[in-house]
């Protein structure tokens, strides 16, 4: 495999964040995710300095977890006269709406924003388009989660592959086989679930850092320990604190190349590398010996398409969808040295952004509610010198951000220098 | 409990025959032997484009983890939460592990490490068995209860 070919010739020059809301009303057409999206496509055009005529790539991805679709609800008088737009915003939607006529590169159908991010800079990589923008829009609407429209949880039957898991209960690999792997982590070294409250309250306390960030707009308070260990389950062991709040909300950012970031606004943030997993588990769930054979696997080709080490990471934003999940990431790639069954111990000490473990800086999912986004402009903001409250005090020359879950995350290598 | 009610694809469909006859059966690889859980269309160990044959396992296994479901997106469920879920290895290749509410466990007690044993219950509203699995009795001393 060796070094990634294209290590610092790309880099992010330009990025956007939409407001946040935790649920669209079902009416404000100025608050639909079509509308965040452009909204957060302008603020990322703005911060690079460009206009929208220099924009010749859009890539975004239908996942937007919205959970339901908007049908069999009535629509809406065009551009919301259908799920694109309100549940979806497909990069056909965004350029017509936005008025983007040089766009020549055009993708709807990206995987998640852990492996987009990685995707667009193979894009510009590959001279496949000159200035490209990754919209990432994340959806939630009225009723109960993933229980409404036509959505399978409220029928009756276990259709397809999910006959084999739903039947019994199983909803969702990230709440329900990262929570048996994490029980199973805790089995095996000696833990607890309750250690991942510092971990949760440092998340909070990050995300009010945030100034864009859901509970900073929305419920500005901490959280504490009592608040954490008093939390209902959803599903016990797992707290409602240890879940991501869905919201509605959109981040963008520009990708080009090396040498053209250099005449653009902001200081470039480079590529250094970016590598992606798809790995299946051998059997219905997933155990935490192929959970922990994946991160390690990750950490092994993120260092190798780099050059770089554990060692060499400042800034580091795994994803925290859930919170039971997150260690295997800080293991698996090694930050400040945390091992195969430290991560909980590890958690006990000090992750503040001021401290010498600033943990998750962006406060990921858990402080800033789940745009999935945090993980990426945090780390674009640390390496700017520009994240405020949260700048971290040690070193910040690289970042490391990725997402989702295990088995299906990707990675993506920041540096504020090319090399 | 009204579980969701699986619907069989057709490559599938022999397994949840099988289930409806009281038997467990996983897939076999006739080139590499790999067994395979839940069904797939073809090895993805050896990548054989030979077809995969059913075969009958004898329907023992152990817990290897569990948690309790409180707050269910599933809305058959619903009504009978809490409950378990707890994952089984296979006891003939542990490798492969199954999904179950444990029948007769009760919430919240769930003896990880037990040896387990399927047996088939009747889905509310349809004719289809399905295999979930039960604690085998041991003595007191020997069990080992965790805590969800």
């Amino acid at each position: 495999m060796g070094v990634w070919k294209h290590r610092g010739k790309v880099a992010v020059a330009g990025w956007g964040q939409s407001p946040i809301d935790r649920r669209w009303d079902g009416k404000s057409l100025d608050k639909t995710m079509g509308a965040y999206a452009m909204l957060a496509s302008q603020r990322a055009i703005e911060d690079a300095g460009l206009t929208l005529d220099d924009i010749d790539g859009v890539i975004t991805s239908p996942e937007t977890r919205v959970g339901d679709t908007w049908a069999p609800r009535p629509f809406f008088a065009p551009p919301y006269d259908s799920e694109d737009g309100i549940t979806q915003v497909s990069s056909e939607w965004l350029i017509k709406q936005m008025g983007l006529k040089k766009v020549t590169y055009i993708d709807s159908n990206a995987p998640h924003i852990g492996r987009m991010m990685g995707k667009a800079a193979q894009t510009i990589a590959d001279g496949l388009c000159k200035v490209v923008l990754v919209i990432y829009p994340m959806g939630n609407i009225e009723g109960r989660y993933e229980q409404g429209g036509t959505n399978q949880n409220a029928g009756d039957y276990a259709r397809g592959n999910s006959a084999f898991t739903a039947t019994w209960g199983y909803q969702s690999g990230a709440q329900m086989n990262a929570l048996i792997c994490h029980q199973q982590y805790c089995r095996k070294y000696g833990k607890h679930h309750d250690m991942l409250g510092p971990f949760v309250i440092n998340q909070r306390r990050n995300g009010l850092l945030t100034p864009w960030g859901f509970y900073s707009q929305q419920e500005p308070y901490q959280i504490t320990m009592e608040d954490y260990l008093n939390s209902r389950f959803v599903s016990e062991p797992l707290r409602v604190l240890d879940c991501d709040r869905p919201v509605i909300a959109c981040a963008a950012f520009l990708f080009t190349t090396a040498e053209r970031a250099k005449t653009m606004k902001q200081p470039p943030v480079y590529v250094l590398n970016h590598t992606q997993e798809n790995n299946r588990p051998r059997s219905t769930m997933y155990t935490l010996e192929e959970a922990q054979e994946w991160t390690r696997s990750l950490g092994k080709m993120i260092w190798e398409g780099s050059g770089l080490g554990p060692k060499d990471i400042d800034v580091f934003n795994p994803y925290d969808g859930y919170s039971t999940f997150t260690q295997l990431f800080l293991e698996g790639f090694q930050w400040h040295g945390v091992k195969e069954g430290e991560a909980l111990d590890f958690y006990q000490g000090d992750l503040r952004v001021e401290g010498p473990h600033p943990y998750c800086s962006g406060g990921g999912n858990l402080g800033t509610g789940r745009t999935r986004a945090a993980l990426f402009s945090d780390s674009i903001e640390q390496l700017r010198g520009a994240a405020g409250k949260r700048q971290i005090q040690i070193r910040c020359e690289t970042a490391l951000a990725g997402c989702n879950n295990p088995g299906g995350s990707g990675w993506i290598l920041f540096s504020k220098h090319p090399s | 409990m009204p579980k969701q009610i699986p619907v069989p694809t057709e490559f599938a469909k022999p397994f949840w025959d099988a289930a409806n006859q009281k038997k467990l059966v996983v897939q076999r690889c006739t080139a590499c032997n790999t067994l395979h859980y839940p069904p797939k269309q073809k090895c993805d160990k050896c990548a054989s484009t030979t077809p995969l044959e059913w075969k009958e396992v004898k329907g023992q296994g152990h817990i290897l983890e569990y948690f309790v479901i409180r707050d269910s997106r599933i809305r058959r469920l619903q009504a009978d939460q809490p409950l378990n879920l707890a994952v089984i290895t296979l006891d003939e290749d542990p490798g492969l592990n199954f999904l179950s509410n444990l029948p007769g466990t009760p919430v919240g007690e769930v003896p990880v490490g037990s040896p387990v044993e399927v047996l088939f219950e009747p889905v509310e509203g349809s004719d289809q068995l399905i295999p979930e699995w039960q604690v085998i009795k041991q003595p007191a001393s020997s069990r080992r209860t965790r805590k969800a």
